[in-house]
C-alpha cells in the first residue's frame, strides 16, 4: 500500500494495466512526452514505449475516432480529452458512432474504449475549463459513466475501465487530482462497477453524490454529526451502471434524501435520481427529495466561481430542511 | 486525371487485368446493378425503407475493393453496398439492413466491413483507427474507406487525413467525387480544383482516375493497397464519377440538376465500356450476359427472401446489444415494455 494523490493513484492504474495488457495503448493530446495536463500519464512513454502512449495532433474528434477504430480491430485504447469542456468536438464520435456500434452490428463489432475526462471546477482556469455536464453522457444509451472520488476508486474503476467490453467515459475530478489522498494497494486493486459505496453510516438522513463533490458532502456529514444529525453518505462512482438498489436501501431507512450535484440543475444527474427515489421509495420518504446543484448558469470564470459550485453550507442549508421536512 | 479503358471500350493504357479477372469484376458490376435496381424497386413497393442508388458507381466501387485481401477492412456509406458486398458483405445483410433491421449490420466472422456510416464523414478516421490497430497488433491489414466528395467538407475528413498522414497507417481513402451531395454540386464543395490535391496538404499521395473506369480504379487502387500493406502509408484516391440516380428514393434531381447531365454521363457508363472491351476481345456475347444477369437476379432474390423471413426483433430484444450485459436500468424499462409493473 502507499500514499497516493487521486493522479498518482491513476498513473499506477496506467502502469499497471500497461503491463498487464498488450492492446492496452494511450493516446491524447500532450500524454506522452509532458505526461498529460495533469501529469496522470507522466512517465509511461518512457517506459512503455512511443507506440503504446501516443501523443497525438490537437483533435478531438480524431482522437476519440481513432481509438473508435483501434477497439474494433482489438486493442484497448484509452484515450484522454485534456479537459471536458474540450471534448464537445469529439462528442459526435461517442454518441453517432462509439456508444453504438454494439447495437448497430448487434454485438458483430464492439469498441471497448475508456475515454478520460478531467471535468469540474476548482483550478480558476479559462472558460471551458469547469464543466460539469456528466449528463449528456449518462444520457447517451451505450454509454458507461464513471466519475470516482478517491485514489483506490480511481485507481481500480480505471483499471475495470480498460478491462470492460464496452465503451467508458471516465470523469476525473480536477481539483481532486492532487487535493484527495488514500491508500492504494500496489498493484492498484480493480473496483467493480455498478456497486455505490457508502462512505459513512447514518440513519437520519441519505447525502448522495459522486466525483468532485464528495469531500464537501463528507465535510457537511462531520459538521451534521456535531449538530446530532447522522447522515449515511452514499458515493455513486458510477452513475451508469447505476446502483439504485444501495440508494433505496438508504432512503427507505432514512427517508430524506440530499443529491448534490455540481453539475447544471435542468436534466442533471440528480434529477434522474430524484424521480428514481419517488418512483420506488415515494412511502419511505418524510421530506421531499432536496437537489444542491450547480446552476443553469453556464460555469462562471474565477472570480465568481464560489457562487456556482455546491459549498459545504448550501449542503447543510438543504441537510436541515429535510429534516425539518420541509 | 488517370484513364485506362475508353468508353468505347479501347484502352489508353495497359490493363491493370486479365481477361478472367476483367470478366469476374464484370460479372460483379452486373450482380451490383441487379441489387440496386432492385433495391429501387423494392423501395417503391413499400418493402424497403429509403434506397440510395448508387447506379453509375459500380466499377469506383468494385475497381477499389478489387485491390484487397479478403481480411482487409471497408469502411463505407450508405451508398456503397457494391463495395461491402465485394468484401464479404451479404446481400441479404444489406438488404436486412435496408428493411430496418439492426441485424442488418451483423456480417458474418471473418467478414471485416462495417456496418454503413449514415452520418456522413465520420467514418473515415475508423478506417485509420483500424487500420492503426490492425499494424499495432502484428497484422498486415489495410483498411479502405469509401466516401463522397461531399464528406470532404467535414471537418472530420481533415482529422482522419491528418492522422493518416502524421501516423503513416495504412489507409486508403477512396472517395466517389460523384458530383452532387444531395443537391450541392462539386464546386459548392470546395474551391480546390480537385479533390486529390488535398493529399498533398497531408503529406500523402493524391490521385485523380476516372471512377467510371475500372482498370484506373483498380490500377490506382492496386498501388496504393500495395503501398499501405508495406509500410509506405496512406493514399487519397478521387474517383470521378456520377450518381446516375437520385440521392436517396425521397429525393427529387430534377429539383436542382438538369436532365442532360444525366444523359451526358449515361454514355460513359461503367458496366457497358467493360463490355465494349470484352466483346472486342471476343470474351463477352449476349447470352453469356443474360445468364451473368439471371443468376444475379436469383441471387438476390434469395438474399431479399432471406431478409423478409426474418421475424423483426422479438419482444424487448431491442434492450439486448446495448452493453454486453444489460444494466438494472436496461433490465427494469426491458420488464416495463414487457407489460410488467414499473418497479
Amino acid at each position: 500500500m502507499s500514499d497516493l494523490n487521486m493522479a498518482q493513484a491513476m498513473t499506477a492504474a496506467l502502469d499497471h494495466v500497461l503491463a498487464i495488457d498488450p492492446a492496452a495503448v494511450l493516446l491524447g493530446e500532450d500524454v506522452g512526452l509532458s505526461g498529460g495536463v495533469f501529469r496522470v500519464t507522466d512517465g509511461l512513454q518512457a517506459k512503455h514505449g512511443v507506440e503504446r502512449v501516443i501523443d497525438t495532433p490537437v483533435a478531438e474528434s480524431g482522437i476519440v475516432g481513432a481509438a473508435f477504430g483501434m477497439a474494433v480491430a482489438g486493442l484497448h485504447p484509452v484515450a484522454e480529452i485534456q479537459f471536458l469542456g474540450f471534448a464537445y468536438p469529439a462528442f459526435d464520435q461517442v454518441v453517432s458512432h462509439v456508444s453504438r456500434i454494439r447495437n448497430r452490428s448487434q454485438h458483430r463489432f464492439t469498441a471497448p474504449l475508456v475515454i478520460r475526462i478531467p471535468y469540474g471546477a476548482g483550478i480558476g482556469a479559462a472558460e471551458h475549463h469547469s464543466e460539469s455536464t456528466e449528463a449528456l453522457f449518462a444520457h447517451t444509451p451505450g454509454l458507461k459513466v464513471v466519475i470516482p472520488s478517491t485514489p483506490a476508486d480511481a485507481a481500480g474503476l480505471l483499471i475495470t475501465a480498460v478491462a470492460d467490453p464496452d465503451p467508458v467515459v471516465f470523469l476525473e475530478p480536477i481539483r481532486s487530482y492532487r487535493r484527495v489522498r488514500g491508500e492504494v494497494a500496489e498493484p492498484p486493486t480493480s473496483v467493480p462497477f455498478g456497486e455505490a459505496a457508502v462512505r459513512r453510516p447514518g440513519t437520519d438522513l441519505t447525502l448522495i453524490s459522486y466525483g468532485a463533490m464528495m469531500p464537501d458532502v463528507l465535510d457537511a456529514a462531520d459538521q451534521l454529526a456535531a449538530e446530532g444529525v447522522e447522515a449515511e453518505v452514499i458515493d455513486l462512482r458510477t452513475l451508469v451502471p447505476l446502483d439504485l438498489e444501495t440508494v433505496l436501501e438508504s432512503v427507505s431507512g432514512t427517508g430524506r434524501v440530499v443529491i448534490v450535484q455540481e453539475g447544471h440543475r435542468t436534466c442533471g444527474f440528480a434529477a434522474e435520481l430524484a424521480a428514481s427515489i419517488q418512483e420506488h421509495a415515494l412511502y419511505s420518504l418524510e421530506a421531499p427529495v432536496a437537489r444542491v446543484t450547480g446552476w443553469d448558469t453556464v460555469v462562471p470564470l474565477r472570480r465568481a466561481e464560489h457562487q456556482y459550485v455546491p459549498s459545504v453550507a448550501r449542503i447543510m442549508a438543504a441537510a436541515q430542511a429535510a429534516m425539518a421536512g420541509v | 486525371m488517370l484513364e485506362i479503358l475508353q468508353p468505347d471500350g479501347s484502352l489508353a493504357g495497359e490493363a491493370p487485368f486479365s481477361v478472367d479477372e476483367t470478366k469476374r469484376l464484370y460479372a460483379a458490376m452486373v450482380s451490383a446493378r441487379t441489387y440496386d435496381t432492385k433495391g429501387t424497386a423494392l423501395q417503391k413497393q413499400g418493402r424497403l425503407a429509403t434506397y440510395a442508388s448508387f447506379e453509375g458507381q459500380e466499377a469506383a466501387q468494385v475497381g477499389g475493393v478489387s485491390a484487397l485481401r479478403a481480411d482487409d477492412w471497408v469502411v463505407a456509406t450508405y451508398r456503397d453496398a457494391a463495395a461491402m458486398w465485394m468484401q464479404g458483405y451479404p446481400w441479404a445483410n444489406l438488404f436486412l439492413g435496408r428493411t430496418g433491421d439492426e441485424r442488418g449490420g451483423s456480417p458474418p466472422e471473418g467478414v471485416n466491413v462495417l456496418p454503413p456510416s449514415i452520418t456522413v464523414g465520420a467514418h473515415m478516421i475508423h478506417a485509420v483507427g483500424l487500420a492503426w490497430g490492425e499494424n499495432h497488433l502484428g497484422r498486415d491489414r489495410v483498411a479502405m474507406t469509401f466516401f463522397g466528395d461531399g464528406a470532404t467538407s467535414e471537418g472530420d475528413f481533415h482529422e482522419a487525413m491528418n492522422f493518416a498522414g502524421v501516423f503513416h497507417t495504412p489507409v486508403v481513402f477512396l472517395c466517389q467525387n460523384n458530383q452532387y451531395a444531395i443537391s450541392t454540386p462539386r464546386h459548392r464543395q470546395t474551391a480546390s480544383e480537385t479533390i486529390a490535391q488535398k493529399a498533398d496538404a497531408y503529406g500523402m499521395p493524391g490521385l485523380q482516375v476516372d471512377g467510371n473506369d475500372l482498370f484506373a480504379v483498380g490500377a490506382a487502387a492496386a498501388e496504393a493497397v500495395t503501398r499501405a500493406r508495406a509500410g509506405g502509408g496512406p493514399t487519397l484516391i478521387e474517383a470521378v464519377t456520377f450518381r446516375v440516380g437520385p440521392h436517396t428514393t425521397a429525393d427529387d434531381p430534377g429539383r436542382y440538376r438538369d436532365e442532360s447531365e444525366e444523359v451526358e454521363w449515361r454514355q460513359r457508363d461503367p458496366i457497358d465500356r467493360v463490355r465494349r472491351y470484352l466483346e472486342a476481345a471476343g470474351e463477352w456475347t449476349a447470352e453469356w450476359n443474360a445468364q451473368l444477369e439471371a443468376a444475379a437476379s436469383a441471387e438476390i432474390e434469395v438474399a431479399i427472401g432471406q431478409a423478409e423471413a426474418l421475424e423483426p426483433l422479438g419482444p424487448g430484444e431491442i434492450f439486448d446489444a446495448m452493453f454486453e450485459t444489460k444494466t438494472p436500468q436496461l433490465d427494469r424499462q426491458r420488464g416495463i415494455l414487457m407489460g410488467g409493473p414499473d418497479e
